[in-house]
């Protein structure tokens, strides 16, 4: 389905890249300058498989369930939480962090990033979030592949109590696989978990504009579920090519297959009611498991969607009706959902600043969502809705030991975290921008 | 920022010149001891309005006086009075006071313990009405990007007045926003101030008095979307600044021409006024010889006196008038700029731009008034300190470009510390809704980094900053007898995230209140299954 037209714009846009890249250089003909300290979150040493045991005493924890527990402490070793209670000793020789007082949480997930993926938003160079060309399906791009855990965005994002991020392909229908990145580790084998984590449906319009719709994005959708589904019927037809055409390559239908197992969910990024309820039905069509981003007129139908348990991962910033598929976007579309039963995800659906994570689920609260939902919704329920709740999202023995400890309540403004912990290893809360600030905080600078 | 010159210029006699200034020419010099200076009184066209909006302000519907009893008042003066009360009467702030006040008759009063109240906050930078809700290609009225240097054109001419972001920034405490335009162009043309009324006009929304802004944009817009966009200038930052340089350097020749046209004038009338008084002279002169020698035939002089007689005494003729330059609307905005009757706003991320354009600022002779984004400002803090720039930049917006990439969060708290006059803008028809919880984290990472801020200048980067860079500064931006009644009662401490405007008023009148369902500003939105700015729910904070 590759076009010609497009290849070919392409290769003269890289061109163009490349010739302006040489005349760059070439203005750049002088000594060259000397190269900067690293930044600390470059210089650190490579993350041990089993970081040191590591003890949180005495805070309030919240185990991102709902539950609140007083005065309690947290045992973590080999990257996991072995033990959480009420004084519990801590064996002599482990680290401890002091967290009387403070307020301990899991560590925050932002559910829908480009994390590692885009480094600057405008420059084309620095993107790996979108496989690009004109085919819409690209089910088996993968977003691990492009996922930079050097980028200066990981150690910005987690200074502020975000320990994981969801990092989603863009582009297309079918934009690829997502994956969950924690945020810490040198390599992507040490920063992400294994395996896709879900199938990224983009139904909201983001298809090339001469594609039409949700109406043309439903019915290509709905070709290439089934197309998938005939394909791992009969996968020796296809091999012997005595299969029909298919609208979707080889790898795209392997990719599909897993969702139709329900190996992995589908997340359908839709708006409009009338969308959501369409992409619904779909899922129920091919046995998919389904869940909803963007979700603006979600309040709408939250009974419905309550009553299929379909999760839905929403960003309360949202500013009001700014697109006609999202007339009806309103402030307290997270409170709405989660009074009906529905299980509410908060995203900042940002990458610079997905650090906003925070706050941007204090303002679901101040919207009317409940509190400890709020934290729910960017610990456990992100967790669960993309298919990794065994391992993460809650405080319980064996789990991933991603937490926060906070100065106070962690949806407000003022509150800091204290220690970030990822993978059961207090990480280094300095980035580039500290770096920066460090530089700068006296003038005239000295370098 | 009014110069008593400028308000002088309001008077409804002047407000009628501009469009007879170039004919101006045939009204005599008022006084030959004025010939000097060329028509004193006369504006040349650059001076005659602070704003091209000004006109047909709507004044807000009378109210009845509000008292708030029992607040937190956040003056915005740098003083805070813990347990106070405001009094609102015909639309200005008539009593401030600590303890309670006692209200005059027919008051609403409104007990607000545990509550605060603060100035409406005011947004330098708002792309509201020209790049309005929702997303429509028939809406797009903020770049006039058909040529990168564009003074002539204003967003007020732009502006779409059912944007349904205006009701929703007035929910989030904002009384006032800049129109801008966008930042394709190098110059993008002329900003209006707003007070947000519901309205079938900007003119009729436009803050009285306001001067107009003039926006600028450095760095990798223009050369984005003229360079790489269509091969055309400019492409570089290079190109950037000299077409800059050039739209200053023909608006100083323009002024030029202008001011010699004057003194070409007042020289020739009053050379034709001195042929007149010399023409005059000679006939009062004859006139006095004929009745003296009416009244003494004898007298020794008449004999000579009568051979002049014969001669007759033409008028002098009048001298053809110099032709005025052609009106020229952009160049008359960059003068205004250059004299500071516009104020410059220029959109900026980096240290070495922001450098740039002030050595621009410096050679062809205008004040920068606010820069916008700058990001890299805490680079140069000491300068713009020293230059009296003030700087609009968001709390934490970072990355989204390569100028970009050296945003940090405490960007507006080094300002601060160092004296320079920071202003949290937003750009964003998002951020404009809850512009209280950015000054609130820019004032938590200044503290986080150790530095002793406190909430009443926080405070300030929302209400009387903005004001300032705005020239409204004696109008509004804070508490105090005699402004405008442009304020927010909160629920709760401003700086909460939990924290919600309760009421908002301008001019004394109520313009938002929390849960009230009044139908929705926007007729857009009439009829229309929209989300609107309420909370239904109550309040889940802890």
């Amino acid at each position: 389905m590759t076009n010609p037209r497009s290849l070919q714009k392409t290769f003269v846009s890289s061109l163009f890249v490349l010739i302006a890249h040489f005349a760059a250089t070439e203005a750049l003909a002088q000594p060259a300058r000397p190269a900067p300290a690293p930044a600390p979150a470059a210089a650190k040493a490579a993350t041990p498989a089993a970081a040191a045991p590591l003890a949180i005493v005495g805070g309030r924890v919240h185990t991102g369930t709902g539950e609140v527990l007083e005065d309690t402490t947290i045992l973590v070793e080999k990257g996991l939480v072995q033990k959480i209670g009420k004084g519990l000793a801590v064996p002599a020789g482990v680290t401890t962090i002091d967290a009387k007082g403070a307020i301990v949480t899991p560590g925050f997930v932002d559910a829908l990033t480009s994390i590692g993926l885009v480094e600057i938003s405008l420059e084309d160079s620095t993107h790996d979030d979108d496989r690009g060309g004109k085919d819409p399906i690209r089910a088996a791009f993968r977003a691990a592949d492009g996922y930079n855990p050097a980028s200066t965005v990981v150690g910005i994002t987690r200074a502020e109590g975000v320990t994981s991020a969801a990092v989603v392909p863009l582009g297309g229908l079918f934009s690829g696989q997502s994956a969950w990145a924690d945020l810490d580790g040198d390599t992507r084998e040490s920063a992400l978990a294994a395996g896709p984590l879900a199938l990224h449906v983009h139904l909201d319009g983001s298809l090339d504009g001469d594609r039409g719709g949700p109406a043309a994005a439903l019915h290509l959708a709905r070709e290439v579920f089934d197309d998938a589904r005939t394909f791992q019927k009969n996968r020796a037809a296809w091999e012997r090519n005595q299969s029909r055409p298919f609208a979707a390559s080889r790898l795209d239908l392997e990719a599909v297959g897993d969702a139709l197992a329900g190996r992995v969910p589908v997340v359908f990024h839709v708006d409009r009611a009338s969308d959501i309820l369409a992409a619904v039905a779909l899922a129920k069509e091919f046995g998919l498991r389904p869940v909803i981003a963007g979700g603006a007129e979600a309040w709408k139908i939250a009974p419905r969607l309550a009553e299929s348990k379909v999760p839905v991962i929403v960003n309360p910033l949202e500013p009001g009706p700014t697109t006609f598929d999202t007339l009806g976007m309103r402030n307290d579309n997270a409170a709405l959902l989660h009074a009906a039963g529905v299980p509410v995800v908060i995203t900042t659906n940002d990458t610079h600043n997905a650090r906003k994570l925070r706050q941007v689920a204090g303002n679901a609260v101040r919207a009317g969502l409940p509190h400890a939902a709020a934290i729910a919704a960017i610990t456990s329920a992100p967790a669960a809705a993309l298919g990794v709740g065994a391992k993460y999202g809650t405080l319980a023995p064996g789990k991933v030991a991603n937490l926060v400890v906070w100065s106070g309540d962690p949806l407000e403004i003022a509150s800091r975290p204290l220690a970030v912990v990822i993978r059961g290893k207090k990480v280094d809360l300095g980035n580039r921008q500290s770096a920066l600030f460090t530089r700068y905080r006296k003038l005239p600078i000295a370098r | 920022m009014f110069s008593r010159r400028a308000f002088r210029l309001l008077s409804p006699l002047l407000l009628a010149l501009p469009a007879c200034a170039s004919s101006s020419t045939s009204a005599p010099p008022s006084s030959p001891a004025k010939a000097e200076a060329p028509f004193p009184d006369v504006p040349f066209p650059w001076e005659a309005r602070p704003s091209t909006a000004a006109g047909i302000e709507t004044p807000a519907a009378a109210s009845p006086p509000v008292l708030i009893r029992n607040a937190t008042l956040w003056l915005a003066t740098g003083k805070t009075i813990p347990r106070g009360s405001i009094l609102l009467q015909n639309g200005k702030i008539a009593q401030v006071a600590e303890g309670d006040l006692t209200p005059p008759e027919g008051a609403r009063i409104l007990d607000a313990a545990g509550k605060f109240v603060t100035p409406g906050i005011i947004d330098t930078h708002s792309h509201i009405g020209v790049y309005p809700m929702p997303d429509a290609v028939a809406h797009l009225d903020g770049n006039e990007a058909s040529s990168p240097v564009t003074p002539d054109v204003q967003t007020v001419d732009g502006f779409w007045p059912q944007d349904p972001a205006i009701e929703r920034a007035v929910a989030g405490g904002v009384t006032t926003l800049q129109i801008l335009p966008g930042s394709a162009n190098l110059i993008g043309g002329r900003a209006v101030t707003l007070k947000l009324r519901p309205a079938l006009s900007p003119r009729q929304m436009h803050f009285p008095g306001a001067p107009d802004g003039l926006k600028m944009a450095c760095g990798e817009n223009p050369k984005r979307t003229y360079g790489k966009g269509r091969h055309a200038a400019p492409g570089t930052r290079m190109g950037n600044l000299a077409m800059q340089r050039k739209a200053f350097l023909d608006a100083k020749k323009y002024e030029d021409d202008w001011r010699q046209h004057r003194t070409i004038e007042a020289n020739r009338l009053r050379d034709d006024q001195k042929k007149r008084a010399a023409y005059e002279a000679d006939v009062a002169s004859r006139k006095q010889q004929q009745a003296q020698c009416n009244d003494d035939p004898s007298l020794s002089a008449c004999a000579e006196w009568q051979k002049g007689w014969d001669k007759p005494l033409d008028p002098p003729r009048p001298s053809d008038p110099d032709a005025a330059p052609a009106r020229d609307l952009a160049k008359e905005t960059l003068v205004g700029a250059m004299r500071g009757r516009v104020l410059v706003h220029i959109h900026c991320y980096r240290a070495d731009d922001m450098l740039a354009m002030l050595a621009l600022a410096d050679e062809v002779g205008f004040q920068v008034r606010s820069f916008h984004h700058a990001l890299e400002a805490y680079k140069i803090r000491d300068i713009l300190a020293k230059k009296n720039v003030s700087v609009s930049t968001w709390a934490d917006w970072w990355g989204f470009k390569m100028e970009a990439y050296d945003g940090i969060p405490e960007n507006i708290a080094l300002l601060q510390e160092s004296g320079a006059l920071p202003i949290v803008h937003t750009d964003s028809a998002e951020g404009v809704q809850r512009m209280n919880q950015e000054a609130s984290k820019a004032l938590a990472s200044g503290r986080r980094a150790g530095m002793p801020l406190t909430d009443e200048e926080a405070i300030r980067w929302l209400t009387h900053n903005p004001a300032w860079a705005l020239g409204i500064e004696k109008r509004v931006g804070t508490l105090e007898v005699g402004k405008d009644a442009d304020v927010v009662l909160w629920d709760r401490h401003p700086f909460s995230v939990y924290a919600s405007a309760e009421e908002v008023w301008i001019d004394g009148a109520t313009v938002y209140q929390k849960g009230n369902k009044r139908p929705p500003w926007s007729d857009f939105e009439l009829g229309q299954d929209t989300g609107r700015p309420t909370t239904l729910l109550p309040g889940g904070a802890p």
